[in-house]
């Protein structure tokens, strides 16, 4: 496969990386929810471009078709359940962050540091 | 509905948890996270004592066969796990009623107990299932819920252990997630028997040891091994008592079960160990874990802190045990992963017991302790000792399997820090015990010893401390036996 073939995984690096930047480098709250979810959203893409079967259709049966050729149903079913738990997280997540701004008056990660002490 | 335990385990809890906030009364909800826990309980022993006479349970979900439905499987690896679980959850939830009344307001009282009992739901269910992504899911019901619980801290700073607890968390899920994809991709199956059977034709291939690398940075993050340990102190620090006993006995353990259940059933020791030489990892991290962690928690002037930073270090001995891949190492992982959820729970509760009469547990307000709350310190002092690893108690036997492990392989250098370890737990026990029974108290408080509800819960862990400390033939046996499945002797 040329390197253009993979560009879902070149995608999916990126984003990964981008995201995963975001949730160390950046000291605001929200953004480290963005960042996590850029992260977590690379690796649903990982998990639907491993489904995809090349020349396959979608996984519905095909009758009388004997030699049909189907994409991979389960990864996409699996991701189903990872987005659902990745709404969630970001829900805790974004709640939590109201809270700490009630209670200290800021989401900076380093003015919370100087509250704290 | 015996055939049926292996679902119902995880059910039960799971339909008593919306149950548990639509009642909305905090009494009630209580009564319906006991009645909860102690159905756990039941099935949790009665299922440990099946496995031990019979052999490992199948139960098929829905009646679909694997590897295509989702399979649970019990074998005397997770039905020990599944006890200390359950075991742990039933005492905590008995102790909590009091506990959480004192710590958080009314009206969230009803929440706590649909979180806790969402929280056991998921350790349950990770220790349960022989489906990896299954254990994904349930790893975010637990992990969820015990966000939750830590920011009901009273503390502003539980808010912000809490979020910390979340990031590491995920990104820690999330690993595990790619290290399941990338094995689903080579082998097309997601049930832990048949990864098993197929791992081993496509291990040459670059995918495999980069799953495995990603499962196991992903589960040591979940573990706390250092230096993944950064969000265990604080959380375990403001979390409200019952929460941190809890979470400190159940939910590392678990996590150390996945490591076994990944490195052991999965990919199996030859890979592990021989091929990725997991243990040259392992073992430094470990030890460095034992002994810089056991040094940190001696200064530290919050005895929650103080406690957390020793349960880092006593992970730090699980995975030692792990790490030298034998029969007795093994035996010594899993017994300490028992034996440290006895007494961590124990030193935890009391520590709850404190934050009940006083209102803190920093070491300044603990003048004289030992004399106003005799019971609650004698347990703290039990389970310190237990710690430390005096005979007669718990303690004492994981360490002595540990350092026999280290000596069996010629490693005495090992044996030596497992040894200096000790020494540092006692020095921490030591400034405990020195400001609660050898500083006097300032009798205008008015501290009297701690309520019947809290004090009988926290013994029984204490007494549970010394029983298998004096006899442990019956967790040696299952401990060993559990070693022994996974290394492969017995199937």
């Amino acid at each position: 496969m040329t390197a253009l073939g993979l560009f879902n995984y070149w995608a999916v690096i990126f984003l990964m990386m981008a995201g995963f930047y975001t949730l160390i480098a950046r000291g605001n709250l929200v953004k480290k929810i963005i960042g996590l979810n850029i992260f977590q959203t690379s690796v649903f893409i990982l998990y639907i471009t491993m489904g995809k079967v090349t020349g396959g259709t979608a996984p519905i049966f095909v009758e009388g078709g004997g030699d049909v050729v189907y994409s991979n149903p389960i990864p996409h079913v699996l991701i189903l359940t990872a987005i659902v738990v990745g709404v969630a997280t970001s829900a805790v997540g974004l709640s939590l962050v109201i809270r700490i701004k009630e209670a200290f008056g800021t989401i900076e990660e380093d003015e919370i540091h100087d509250e704290s002490l | 509905m015996i055939r049926h335990l292996p679902v119902l385990l995880v059910v039960v809890p799971l339909v008593a948890a919306p149950i548990a906030a639509l009642l909305n009364r905090p009494r009630l909800s209580w009564a319906v996270a006991v009645a909860a826990t102690l159905w756990v309980l039941y099935a949790a022993l009665e299922l440990l004592s099946q496995t031990m006479a019979a052999g490992a349970i199948h139960y098929e979900l829905g009646g679909w066969a694997a590897p295509y439905g989702i399979e649970y499987v019990v074998d005397p690896v997770n039905a020990w796990v599944i006890v200390i679980v359950a075991l742990i959850g039933a005492l905590v939830t008995t102790y909590a009623r009091t506990s959480v009344e004192r710590e958080i307001s009314e009206d969230r009282i009803p929440l706590f107990y649909t979180a806790f009992i969402l929280c056991l739901t998921g350790l349950l269910g990770i220790a349960v299932t022989g489906d990896v992504f299954n254990v994904f899911v349930f790893l975010e019901i637990s992990s969820l819920s015990a966000y939750a619980l830590i920011a009901l801290g009273s503390d502003r700073r539980a808010l912000t252990a809490s979020f910390q607890y979340l990031i590491m968390g995920s990104v820690g899920a999330t690993f595990i997630v790619i290290g399941i994809g990338l094995m689903y991709v080579m082998t097309g199956t997601l049930n832990m028997a048949d990864l098993a059977d197929r791992l081993p034709e496509v291990s040459g291939s670059r995918t495999i040891p980069v799953a495995f690398t990603f499962l196991t940075v992903g589960i040591t993050l979940k573990l706390a091994l250092f230096p993944l340990h950064l969000w265990l102190p604080n959380a375990y620090t403001y979390a409200p008592s019952a929460v941190t006993a809890f979470i400190a006995s159940t939910a590392t353990k678990v996590a150390v079960y996945l490591l076994l259940r990944f490195f052991f059933t999965i990919f199996g020791a030859t890979f592990s160990f021989d091929v990725m030489q997991l243990d040259r990892i392992l073992m430094p991290l470990a030890l460095i874990a034992i002994v810089a962690m056991s040094l940190v928690a001696i200064y530290q002037e919050n005895v929650k802190r103080l406690l957390a930073y020793s349960s880092v270090a006593q992970i730090g001995y699980m995975v030692l045990g792990i790490s030298f891949a034998s029969v007795l190492g093994l035996t010594a992982g899993i017994l300490h992963l028992f034996n440290h959820a006895l007494m961590k729970g124990a030193l935890f509760m009391s520590m709850g017991c404190v934050m009940y009469r006083v209102g803190s547990v920093r070491l300044e307000r603990m003048n004289g302790l030992g004399r106003s709350m005799p019971w609650t310190m004698a347990a703290f002092v039990v389970g310190g000792l237990s710690l430390i690893g005096v005979p007669f108690t718990v303690g004492f036997i994981s360490k002595w399997y540990l350092i026999q492990a280290a000596l069996e392989q010629g490693m005495w250098p090992v044996a030596v820090v497992v040894l200096l370890g000790s020494l540092l737990a006692l020095i921490y026990i030591w400034k405990v015990v020195e400001v609660a029974y050898f500083r006097e108290s300032d009798p205008e408080l008015g501290i009297t010893e701690a309520p019947l509800s809290l004090l009988a819960p926290t013994w029984v862990l204490v007494l549970g401390n010394l029983y298998f400390g004096i006899n442990a033939s019956d967790s040696v046996g299952i401990a060993t036996r559990a070693a022994e499945v996974l290394l492969g002797a017995l199937s």
